[in-house]
């Protein structure tokens, strides 16, 4: 691309490549919001002009070089247009999670001391008032919608829109100031600052400089040759890395639109209105939609039916390898098109993935066959592997050597190396400058030579060069009799249930491995209903003898495919249970990207664990739950604990590669 | 502060109480020898959150129906802004301002919820028949306006995943939510809510009692309800009108009310001597 050799030509901060969008393709549209039931949108060139009121109003109100202003809210314009202002004046935006909880934005806000936040509504304004005494240096909170708060007190409280206008009115004043400290900005200012969601301790503060997101976005646009025309869905959270480089680095490199739903809850109208062609979900997004379709198709008619079902198996045969460019003959090309007109691209369509060129998922391993489902379908969906401390990427699949069980090969600019206990390293462009007030975890993650470990174990394949993940390096043990314990290995192979939401295992240090089980309420419910079995509540639906029944055909099926992995062989399942309550982020169970919190989870049913080891067929126990207003309650359930038969397989000890 | 003028005054959390907008005077109700209201005065001022209370039976939804237009009293007058209202039939009512909600939803089942709603923008229609089905003119730029206000009521309220859903799909507290959307489009002086709450659970009540102070709060809107959950009436009215087998027992804020024996007696039962 033409833009390629213009990466050291000056435009080493956002702020410059918005100038830089405005003045070649002001025309083109920078955002688009669906508001009141219509697209509204906005060309880059009107883009820059809300960012540079909203940069001057920020002045206006004290902003300073080096102040933190955190970002609390939905994808929106205006949020974006935020980071973008903020970097505009020399401050550094801090984007949070808008579900936490208070007293985690608390710690957030202090640890960076922000003195300006950016936020959604009243129930943020509220959140923040909240905790507001506990930050010494907060000073000012900017709102978007002004809905049910207007008895509050103002006096440190503004309106979006008046500070963009208040800013417009103080233009004269205010410029050169503005102009000065844009041109100040270099490769190595502060880009943005990222909370990590923390499965073990406190958020870290990861900071990104230019160079780190510019160099990243530079060289994965390329790979997979993004263009000014791409269209992409910002739906992910704010706080996360991957929307900062796909909404942000990438669509300020590259040029492309960037279209926010009207709500969390219409995503999937808005994702079939806009037709993205670059498209990024977490694995849990896919896995939702496949189960909504093939719900939907067991009620559909009988030859409905049967033209999915015949037409989905031929895509199982040949999709993936007409996607990859292999030869298939002329008859089964012919079936995939006639396929294509009846059953695929309508589908496409339904999904919203007709336009999709590039899909990536990444953060948890993808069932295979949900992997497979979209890409038999010809949606070119691929797997990345990446991290905060990467600016996200360190590996990706290229186009047609795309596999379920890899994530592929380094990223452009990206070394990688594993250490003799299998824990991944990687060394690029994109890796951060430091932890946020945090010398001792920089120190720990990242070496004098740049090399970061990822915590994760993995080896490289013989043959393709690809890297596997097996799991968390500190999450791998080792069982009684000294062979590997993978759990997040296990965990996922469970996951690909369509019926398992949540698996947990134990095993490390013990002589055998076991299980906790989430049921997934969509889709066990809806077979219930098929089953005609009645339930009350989510407790009991779990605990229903056929369900159970259900879960230990699928945990057996799970130790048949793990004792044909001669490293792997020992982790099979031997008892299990079916949890009367959903791991839930608000109970500190899981994070807000829903990784399971393993040491939390073992200490809160120390009581489960110990029955599944002790032999007791039942065991009765009470859990206290965290209401979404921060209230507690407590349920009391008995579980059945069930044994599962294991493939006898001979134990030997395997070292780590 | 919170004396019985007709001027206005301003409550605790800020808002602008004003005058008198509403009074019943005297008003008597029979159904044959039954008598489901007797002799009820009270008023309903502007902007404020009106609550009508009482056990089961005590004659709530009738007050209402004489509100609304649906029944005649036999006896007593409605003013309205000022003026003693002649006997109208609900339609009228509704012209003149006065929306509301029903205790088991009444919405066109097979219709999306979009135009569930636009019905409730009748009032703002002028165009006839012909002109509508041509959709030209004015039919097109009436409608277009009207669009955009149940468009604003739609984002208000947060039904926006659910616009062209039919409303026979929805589940119950969604079908609330859409029938208060129905109302508010009507842009009405004073709304009536009968039993909104009904059959909810405490999150759906939560969200609710949330989307009636922020109606009254955003758009000023005259609020009289009926509820049963004391709880909810307590937080969210500004004065309440105790009823008990159709007689005023108490009227007041909801401290007054509270503390009131004959409420109590309704309420908790009476030991008989």
């Amino acid at each position: 691309m033409a833009q390629s050799s213009r990466a050291a030509d000056g435009f080493v901060s956002i702020p410059a490549l918005l100038k830089r969008n405005a003045s070649e393709f002001g025309g083109r549209p920078a955002y688009r919001e669906k508001e009141f039931g219509i697209w509204q949108s906005w060309t880059w060139a009107e883009a820059e002009k809300e960012i540079e009121s909203l940069a001057l109003g920020l002045i206006n109100l004290g902003v300073e070089e080096g102040d933190f202003i955190a970002i609390i809210g939905r994808n929106r314009p205006h949020f974006y247009w935020t980071f973008v202002a903020a970097q505009s004046v020399g401050a550094i935006p801090v984007p949070l999670y808008q579900d936490a909880a208070a007293e985690e934005m608390a710690y957030v806000m202090a640890h960076c001391g922000a003195r300006f936040a950016v936020v959604e509504d009243q129930e943020q304004v509220d959140k923040v008032i909240e905790i507001q005494d506990e930050l010494h240096q907060f000073e000012h909170m900017i709102y978007v919608d002004p809905r049910g708060l207007r008895k509050y007190d103002h006096h440190k409280l503004h309106i979006f829109a008046d500070v963009q206008e208040q800013g417009r009115a103080a233009y004269w004043e205010f410029i050169e100031d503005l102009k000065a400290r844009r041109e100040k900005l270099d490769y190595d200012s502060i880009c943005v600052m990222l909370y990590t969601s923390g499965t073990t301790g406190k958020p870290k503060g990861v900071v990104l400089s230019n160079r780190n997101i510019i160099e990243s976005s530079r060289s994965s646009a390329e790979f997979d040759d993004l263009t000014r025309r791409e269209e992409v869905l910002a739906y992910l959270p704010m706080a996360w890395v991957g929307d900062f480089i796909f909404s942000v680095g990438q669509a300020y490199w590259c040029g492309f639109c960037v279209n926010c739903p009207e709500s969390p809850d219409t995503m999937q109208t808005d994702l079939r209105e806009i037709g993205p062609t670059y498209y990024f979900a977490p694995p849990r997004v896919f896995e939702t939609q496949l189960t909504n379709v093939m719900i939907r198709m067991e009620d559909a008619g009988r030859l409905k039916k049967w033209l999915f079902d015949v037409f989905m198996a031929h895509a199982r045969k040949v999709g993936p390898a007409i996607l990859d460019g292999k030869p298939v003959g002329l008859w089964d090309r012919a079936r995939y098109a006639l396929g294509n007109l009846v059953i695929y691209g309508p589908l496409k369509d339904t999904l919203g993935f007709s336009r999709v060129r590039v899909g990536y998922t990444a953060g948890e391993a993808i069932g295979p066959e949900i992997f497979e489902f979209y890409r038999s379908l010809g949606i070119n969906l691929k797997q990345l592997y990446g991290q905060t401390e990467a600016s996200v990427f360190i590996t990706l699949q290229p186009d047609g050597e795309v596999r379920n069980d890899t994530v592929g090969v380094a990223a452009p600019g990206v070394e990688l190396k594993i250490d003799d206990t299998g824990e991944v390293y990687y060394r690029s462009p994109g890796v951060f400058e430091y932890y946020y007030r945090n010398e001792e975890s920089t120190a720990k993650t990242k070496d004098a030579d740049g090399w970061v470990a990822t915590g994760d174990a993995g080896f490289f394949e013989e043959d393709t060069g690809h890297l596997r993940i097996i799991d968390r390096a500190k999450d791998v043990g080792k069982m009684a009799d000294g062979s590997l314990f993978a759990p997040k290995y296990v965990e996922n192979k469970l996951k690909f249930f369509p019926n398992i939401l949540e698996a947990v295992a134990f095993g490390d240090g013990r002589e055998q491995c076991t299980a906790f089980i989430n049921i997934d309420l969509n889709a066990v419910g809806n077979w219930a209903e098929r089953n005609n079995i009645g339930y009350a509540s989510y407790q009991e639906l779990a605990g229903h003898p056929k369900v159970l029944d259900m879960m230990q055909d699928h945990v057996e099926e799970v130790n048949r495919s793990l004792a044909e992995d001669s490293m792997l062989s020992a982790c099979q399942i031997h008892r299990f249970v079916v949890l009367h309550k959903e791991l839930d982020a608000d109970d500190g169970e899981i994070t807000r990207t829903r990784k399971v919190r393993r040491n939390i989870v073992a200490d809160k049913y120390a009581d489960i664990i110990e029955a599944l080891y002790d032999g007791s067929k039942e065991i009765s126990t009470t859990t206290e739950v965290t209401y979404e207003d921060g209230r507690k309650g407590s349920i009391s359930a008995t579980l059945e604990i069930r044994d599962a038969k294991v493939v006898p397989v001979e134990s030997r000890k395997v070292a780590a590669e | 502060m919170n004396e019985m003028t007709g001027d206005s005054y301003v409550t605790e959390d800020g808002r602008t109480i004003g005058g008198v907008v509403m009074e019943m005077k005297n008003i008597t109700l029979r159904f044959g020898g039954v008598v489901a209201i007797k002799d009820i005065s009270f008023d309903i001022r502007q902007g404020e959150i009106r609550a009508i209370i009482g056990p089961n039976g005590a004659g709530k939804s009738s007050m209402l129906n004489v509100i609304s237009g649906f029944y005649k009293p036999q006896e007593g007058e409605v003013w309205y802004l000022g003026e003693k209202r002649p006997p109208m039939k609900p339609y009228q009512v509704a012209r003149q301002g006065i929306a509301r909600t029903f205790q088991n939803i009444a919405l066109f089942e097979g219709m999306s919820v979009l135009d569930n709603v636009m019905t409730g923008r009748i009032r703002h229609m002028e165009a006839g028949l012909l002109a509508q089905a041509a959709w030209k003119g004015k039919a097109e730029a009436e409608e277009v306006a009207n669009r955009e206000a149940v468009e604003k009521i739609i984002d208000f309220l947060e039904i926006q995943h659910i616009r062209k859903t039919p409303v026979g799909r929805l589940p119950y507290g969604l079908k609330k939510r859409v029938e208060l959307a129905r109302a508010l489009a009507a842009e009405p002086s004073i709304l009536l809510l009968d039993e909104p709450m009904a059959g909810m659970n405490v999150e759906e009540k939560e969200d609710m009692s949330r989307f009636v102070l922020d109606v009254n709060d955003e758009f000023g809107t005259t609020i009289a309800l009926i509820e049963h959950d004391m709880g909810v009436v307590m937080d969210l009215s500004d004065r309440v009108v105790v009823m008990d087998y159709g007689k005023k027992i108490g009227d007041g804020t909801p401290d007054e009310v509270r503390t009131n024996q004959d409420v109590i007696d309704a309420y908790l039962g009476v030991a008989h001597d």
